[in-house]
């Protein structure tokens, strides 16, 4: 039977077993639109901006293992998406955006709402399509699919001008699809992998260092068996936070730039370094150069060839899907019998406790004005652990990941390569969309929420009820941090004058607004939030101006050379 | 280091500007670039000459590979290879000069492509050196245009690059 465009494109998403379409319409996708309102197995939810719809359906894969669907118009329906496309594209989040185009017959004649779809977008995908016949359709969604979601994901963007969304062909959806040029490795070489066994035998300071890859590849529970097996010391990326249980004595706490003081010197003093699904991001190890180590050997499991010998040069590459070559690993170290050298391990973590004990997270808790990081522990207290905890970009984003507990993955949803501030919000509307039942909170500042707070419109539309902790303390923090230590403390635009009234803000939409001043109310406040469940509550937490995270490594640092409180 | 990268890719409309964004926002060097068709009209075949040390080749190479487009990716300089490169080049040629410049084409194995009673244009093949001695070797002032490809690049041997 012959269909539209339109009706192929809604038809695959189907197929696609696609719940949720994040978007916005506009006239080149008015065809599409069209035909998502004859049906109700594909539901669409409508954003106040095309930037959210992106994050949503961001939130929506990360806190899930499917891929992410954002629907939007051409020109600026694609421009306002980019910033989405690029945060997915740096987290390798799998996501497939269609985005409309002018007919074919007014491509590149400037013509109203056209823009370079494929153009704009190129260093910020996986891939991109412009399908310009109809007959092409169908095949190219599914290859968009299959590209976002396999190998390292990422976001791929399928272009369709109007004519072709009304164009008539056979549907013909294929089931699956082989590409000469695109053959990801999944299992792990085998001689590399032997190779790791013996120097992971042969560790007297070792260190498991893990990212983003152990969560996207779903293998936290194979990781959490290897680490235990062994006895090892683990720490995580802000990506890979939940990947291991936060809770277990064997985690030193995230690493980094803001990461904990034993993490990030067992960072720089391990003899075998283990990289999982993490690549060396200078948030994560500062300057190369100071942390190069002669008597350290790495071995760096990655699914991305490129993400391996990048910034470190490693011994032991291993180029495979985390979860496989985790679950070879594991294999072969049951069995052989041997173990490291227990007597060196238990010198190792005689040191690591030492450099805990440290107390590297501590802060005035005696203080009259609220702590921002006290706020996030009692979160922790209050959830129990139990919420997906979204985040904005900022301050409030390092005492989250610092403060809140994960122990499970895909709880902790944030813009960790691109940082964009307005993600938060977007996010956990995603994140509340695929799991209805489950206690959402969104982390994040004044700052940050307002760029995008338009979208507790659509959190109103949709009843989400999410929790919103605002750390309001009147400037961009990370910012002022910044311009404290590094810039004779000229705060050059940093102030956030002229704030709104948050509670007001919450109740014009229909929410539920709370100001919380003193750090008694902090308690009962987060208590009374989480005990409405089927409101959104925007908690605004009048925070402590002065506050900064710490530890901290300053830009260009080695990880030893911490400023800690 | 110099190293001559030779890549196969699927033959479709903005495959070339990937690889070209790709060297711009990585912050790569290209020396030159040149591409066109195979025997296989779905694929197209790229030559780049660029420069860095072994390990920006690495992560060009592996970069390259990481393009969904890119079939194949081969470092022709990792092993013996044969490179060309072609000229064409707008002499002078009156009088006396006339008979010098014939006399220079051959010497470089070149051909005389066009005549006019004032000038010749001599087609040139070789390493880009060769084209650069040519350059040299003839008269500066007589030289009135030159327009050159970038190198196009073969392993020796067997070897050979196949989808």
């Amino acid at each position: 039977m012959e269909m539209t465009g339109a009706e192929i494109v809604v038809r695959c998403l189907q197929e696609e077993k696609v719940d949720y379409v994040f978007g916005y319409p506009g006239g080149a996708v008015l065809y599409i639109y069209d035909e998502l309102f004859k049906q109700d197995k594909v539901k669409h939810i409508l954003v106040r901006h095309e930037q959210a719809a992106l994050h949503a359906a961001d939130g929506y894969a990360r806190a899930t293992e499917k891929v992410g669907v954002a629907l939007v118009t051409s020109g600026p329906g694609v421009t306002n998406a980019v910033t989405g496309i690029a945060t997915a594209y740096m987290d390798s989040i799998p996501m497939v955006v269609i985005t409309g185009q002018v007919p074919t017959h007014a491509i590149g004649q400037d013509a109203f709402q056209e823009c370079d779809t494929v153009g704009i977008t190129r260093p910020c995908v996986k891939h991109n399509f412009l399908v310009k016949d109809v007959k092409d359709l169908a095949t190219t969604i599914k290859k968009a699919f299959y590209i976002a979601s396999t190998g390292r994901p990422g976001p791929v963007v399928v272009d369709i001008p109007k004519d072709v969304t009304t164009a008539k062909c056979e549907f013909h959806y294929p089931e699956t699809i082989s590409m000469r040029s695109y053959n990801p490795v999944v299992k792990g070489h085998a001689g590399q992998i032997r190779k790791a066994v013996q120097l992971i035998l042969e560790a007297k300071r070792p260190m498991v260092y893990t990212g983003g890859g152990v969560i996207l590849s779903n293998a936290s529970e194979l990781l959490t068996e290897f680490v235990r097996l062994l006895g090892f010391p683990c720490t995580n990326t802000l990506m890979g936070l939940g990947g291991f249980p936060a809770t277990d004595p064997l985690f030193v706490g995230m690493l980094g730039m803001h990461g904990t003081y034993e993490a990030n010197m067992a960072m720089q003093h391990c003899d075998v370094l283990v990289a999982i699904g993490a690549r060396f991001d200078d948030r994560v190890i500062g300057n190369p150069k100071h942390f190069y180590n002669p008597e350290r050997r790495i071995i760096h499991i990655d699914i991305d060839p490129s993400s391996i010998s990048k910034r470190v040069k490693v011994d032991v590459p291993i180029v495979g899907n985390v979860r496989d070559v985790l679950e070879e690993l594991l294999r072969l170290l049951k069995e052989t019998r041997e173990r490291p050298d227990p007597q060196a391990l238990k010198a190792w973590w005689t040191q690591i406790e030492l450099w805990r004990a440290r107390d590297c997270l501590r802060y005035d808790r005696s203080s009259p004005i609220i702590k921002p990081q006290y706020v996030l522990e009692k979160l922790y207290e209050v959830t129990q652990g139990d919420a997906y905890v979204t985040s904005d970009v900022g301050q409030h984003q390092m005492w989250a990941a610092q403060f809140y507990k994960f122990d499970k993955p895909r709880r902790w949803i944030n813009s960790g390569g691109l940082g964009t501030m307005g993600f938060g919000l977007p996010a956990a509307m995603g994140v509340q969309l695929a799991h209805p039942s489950a206690t959402v909170v969104c982390v994040t500042g004044e700052a940050s929420i307002q760029m995008c707070i338009q979208e507790l419109s659509t959190c109103k539309q949709y009843r989400l009820p999410i929790k919103i902790v605002n750390l309001n303390n009147k400037y961009l923090g990370m910012v002022r941090q910044w311009q404290e230590f590094f810039h004779g403390n000229r705060y050059s635009e940093s102030y956030m004058d002229a704030l709104p009234d948050f509670v007001k803000l919450a109740e014009s939409y229909g929410h539920v607004g709370m100001k919380i001043e003193k750090p008694g109310d902090v308690e009962g406040a987060l208590r009374e939030a989480f005990s409405m469940k089927d409101r959104l509550v925007f908690m605004d937490f009048i925070t402590d101006q002065t506050e900064n995270v710490f530890p901290m490594v300053p830009g260009g640092k080695g990880l030893s050379e911490m400023i800690l409180v | 280091m110099r190293h001559i990268i030779s890549l196969l890719m699927e033959n479709e409309p903005g495959a070339l500007s990937r690889v070209a964004g790709l060297f711009s926002a990585r912050g790569y060097n290209i020396e030159s670039l040149t591409v066109a068709p195979t025997e296989d009209p779905t694929l197209s075949r790229m030559t780049i000459v660029t420069s860095g040390s072994d390990d920006v080749i690495e992560q060009i190479t592996k970069q390259l590979n990481k393009l969904i487009d890119v079939v194949k990716v081969v470092d022709l300089s990792e092993g013996e290879h044969i490179e060309r490169e072609l000229m064409l080049v707008k002499v002078r040629a009156v009088g006396k000069d006339r008979e010098e410049m014939k006399r220079m084409a051959d010497i470089f194995r070149g051909r005389i492509i066009d005549v006019t009673d004032k000038a010749y244009t001599i087609e040139l093949t070789g390493t880009g050196s060769k084209l650069d001695a040519f350059l040299q070797a003839i008269e500066r002032s007589a030289i009135l245009e030159t327009v050159r490809t970038g190198a196009s690049g073969i392993a020796r041997g067997e070897r050979i690059l196949k989808a």
